[in-house]
């Protein structure tokens, strides 16, 4: 067949850009081996199956939960573009081994290899992200801007929008900057940092609400800076706090 | 000619490579024209990401009808939770993007000459087509049934008029009555679509004609999500007890094979007749008409591809994607459909250019909402195998699991109507 050899240097291609987790890997055969093709699949019960699709073909499928170009049209799955690379590939690591809750996220990431996440997440950091148009309470804003201000602006700087006023690629610097001002001592909760790029202003609010459900019932790690800060907002009255909080980051449109 | 993958990889994503390729003749699309037959959520999405892809192609949609009626979150217009205008979309944002819209009924696709034949009398060539005809009912497999019959025993398995028709009997019915709604045989459109349909109808029976309800007389005896719909069924129609309003009667003994429409009842397999005040029949299904008729399906009824491209495996350069195919592991559904026509587009705009078509990634979403509030859904990762089949990667997917709280459930009724207004406007949308 004319095809074959095509076909094994795109099998081959696909071992090389790193599908070593693909699970059945062991029915596979070498990628090394010889030219065998008409027989692995009468041999083999499941054929192996290809990878080595391309970002764009990756992210395409998430387009229809999540938006086109990752921008969602609501009203609480949440918008991926603009999204920090590095908190995307570690939430899709923690859906996947359930160490971070989700409804459907997780049984949708443990299809993917570390590699295939990886282009994702490096392809919607690069999309442009779009403000959330929904409705907010305006008399809770002001609130909602005060108790950020004072508890998560450290964190999730310029009122948790830092993906959308400035390009991805500047945050690491300012990161790094930031932590070089405060210096070493509190390492641990730095580096987990990562969540620190995670888009507030202008996301989905029931798909925050949802999140910081998640943190307050611990169905998901909260870094220990967080938590004070969680404990602060929700101090007088939790379900004001939090709600004026939303109020705040879905007033930035 | 030799094309190196990766150099597609990167043509595919930066049109500036248009005609560096150095392939004389094999220029990217300029000038290609690539025909959509059908526009659902399959034609549509394909007909769009073509066009995004290379803008230069021609691309051409042959529909007949003026817009596009969902057929899924119809069963939420049957339960007086959703207007049949909030499932009715238009094409304008297609037409923007600089798609055609041939509003005709295709009547025949020619592989060889390369052009689709149209009943308003249109030949319209291509270098590559791509069929999206969705399903076709086998009336003849249910005496008695027919397109006829079906204005007022409806399918409303195409949603539209009989989604409204349906409505209004259900509303129209004295408390105390009983709605039959049939499952087909798989394969089928939507395969937990009759058992969200039922649930829906018990969720509207339940709260303005409680001493009513609904019967499932099914093809088989097990079903999409079977376990989590049970437990809905339980929970909120006392499921299996003397109140039940919804029953369900499994296969084979179950399936229905005749319709009497004058007497308002329907026979099953067993030999069982059931009198109902409304009757909706979900018949046994096959692929789209044209594709029939154009010789692209097998002995199945449905059309078989290389799951690599979409491409027809009878017809080359013909692509069939959505409810019509044989994908392997994937379901007839809309996010099946809508994932299957990226991959489709991509490997039609690599084919035009002379490249060799990227390797394909798919994904399957689907969530029912069988109560108020109360949403479930499944999910599947898909690629494709060296044999060119359709499969799903082990270890994942799967659906939601039994016994989750009910908050879970809310927020699978939100992300589904994120996933309805998503994938809308990420097949229709300009």
């Amino acid at each position: 067949m004319a095809n074959t050899s095509k076909k094994l240097a795109l099998l081959v291609g696909g071992i090389v850009l790193g599908l070593g987790s693909i699970a059945q890997a062991a029915d596979a055969p070498k990628p090394a081996a010889a030219p065998a093709p008409a027989a692995a699949p009468a041999a083999a019960p499941a054929a192996p199956l290809v990878s080595g699709a391309s970002a764009e073909a990756l992210a395409n499928t998430c387009a229809g939960c999540h938006g086109t170009g990752g921008v969602s049209a609501g009203p609480a799955s949440p918008t991926l573009a603009g999204t920090n690379a590095e908190y995307f590939n570690d939430i899709m690591k923690r859906y996947a081994d359930g160490s971070a809750y989700s409804t459907i996220m997780g049984r949708i990431a443990k299809g993917f290899t570390t590699e295939e996440i990886a282009l994702m997440a490096d392809y919607f950091a690069k999309a442009p992200f779009s403000p959330a148009k929904q409705k907010f309470d305006t008399a809770m804003v002001k609130e909602g801007g005060k108790l950020h201000d004072k508890n998560c602006e450290k964190c999730h700087s310029e009122g948790g929008k830092v993906l959308a006023a400035a390009p991805a690629d500047k945050k690491p610097a300012d990161k790094k900057e930031k932590a070089a001002k405060k210096g070493d001592d509190e390492d641990e909760d730095d580096e987990e940092a990562g969540d620190e790029w995670h888009i507030l202003a202008g996301q989905w609010t029931p798909y925050l609400r949802y999140t910081l459900e998640d943190y307050v019932a611990e169905r998901r790690e909260m870094p220990k800076k967080m938590k004070k800060a969680i404990e602060k907002v929700t101090a007088k009255d939790a379900d004001k706090g939090l709600a004026a909080l939303l109020a705040y980051y879905a007033s930035q449109q | 000619m030799k094309i190196d993958r990766r150099t597609f990889v990167k043509a595919a994503g930066a049109l500036a490579a248009v005609g560096i390729t150095g392939a004389p003749g094999l220029a990217f699309g300029a000038g290609k024209k690539v025909v959509v037959v059908g526009g659902g959520t399959g034609g549509a999405t394909a007909a769009k990401y073509i066009k995004k892809l290379d803008p230069s192609i021609d691309v051409t949609i042959v529909e007949p009808n003026e817009k596009y009626v969902t057929c899924y979150f119809s069963n939420e217009v049957l339960a007086g939770e959703r207007t049949i205008e909030s499932i009715t979309h238009g094409y304008d944002g297609l037409k923007k993007l600089g798609i055609t819209m041939v509003k005709d009924h295709a009547t025949a696709i020619d592989a060889e000459k390369r052009v689709v034949k149209t009943a308003g009398g249109k030949d319209l060539p291509f270098d590559r087509c791509v069929v999206a005809p969705g399903i076709s009912f086998l009336f003849d497999k249910v005496e008695g049934y027919s397109e006829e019959v079906a204005k007022t025993i409806t399918h409303a398995w195409k949603a539209g008029e009989q989604t409204v028709t349906l409505r209004k009997q259900i509303e129209a019915m004295p408390d105390g009555g009983t709605v039959v709604v049939t499952a087909p045989p798989a394969p089928f459109r939507c395969p937990p679509g009759p058992y969200e349909r039922a649930s829906l109808i018990a969720g509207y029976l339940k709260a303005h004609k409680p001493k009513s309800k609904v019967i499932i007389l099914d093809s088989s005896s097990k079903f999409s999500k079977d376990g989590l719909f049970k437990q809905a069924w339980t929970k909120f129609y006392g499921f299996e007890t003397d109140n039940a309003i919804i029953e369900w009667r499994p296969g084979p003994d179950a399936a229905v094979v005749k319709v009497n429409p004058a007497g308002m009842t329907v026979e099953t397999s067993f030999g069982d007749e059931v009198k109902a005040d409304v009757i909706n029949i979900i018949p046994p299904q096959a692929a789209g008409k044209i594709a029939k008729d154009s010789g692209l399906t097998n002995e199945s009824g449905w059309c078989p591809v290389n799951g690599k491209t979409m491409e027809s495996s009878i017809a080359k350069g013909v692509h069939v994607i959505g409810d019509a195919s044989i994908a392997g592991a994937m379901p007839k559904s809309a996010y099946a459909a809508n994932s299957q026509a990226k991959v489709a587009a991509g490997a039609v705009v690599a084919m035009l250019g002379g490249k060799e078509p990227g390797v394909p990634s798919y994904l399957n979403t689907c969530y029912s909402i069988p109560a108020h509030n109360w949403g479930i859904s499944v999910a599947g990762v898909y690629k494709v195998g060296e044999d060119g089949k359709i499969a799903s990667v082990p270890n994942s997917g799967g659906v939601t699991p039994m016994d989750a709280p009910d908050w879970a459930h809310e927020r699978e009724v939100q992300y589904a109507y994120s996933w309805y207004d998503n994938i809308v406007k990420d097949s229709f949308g300009g």
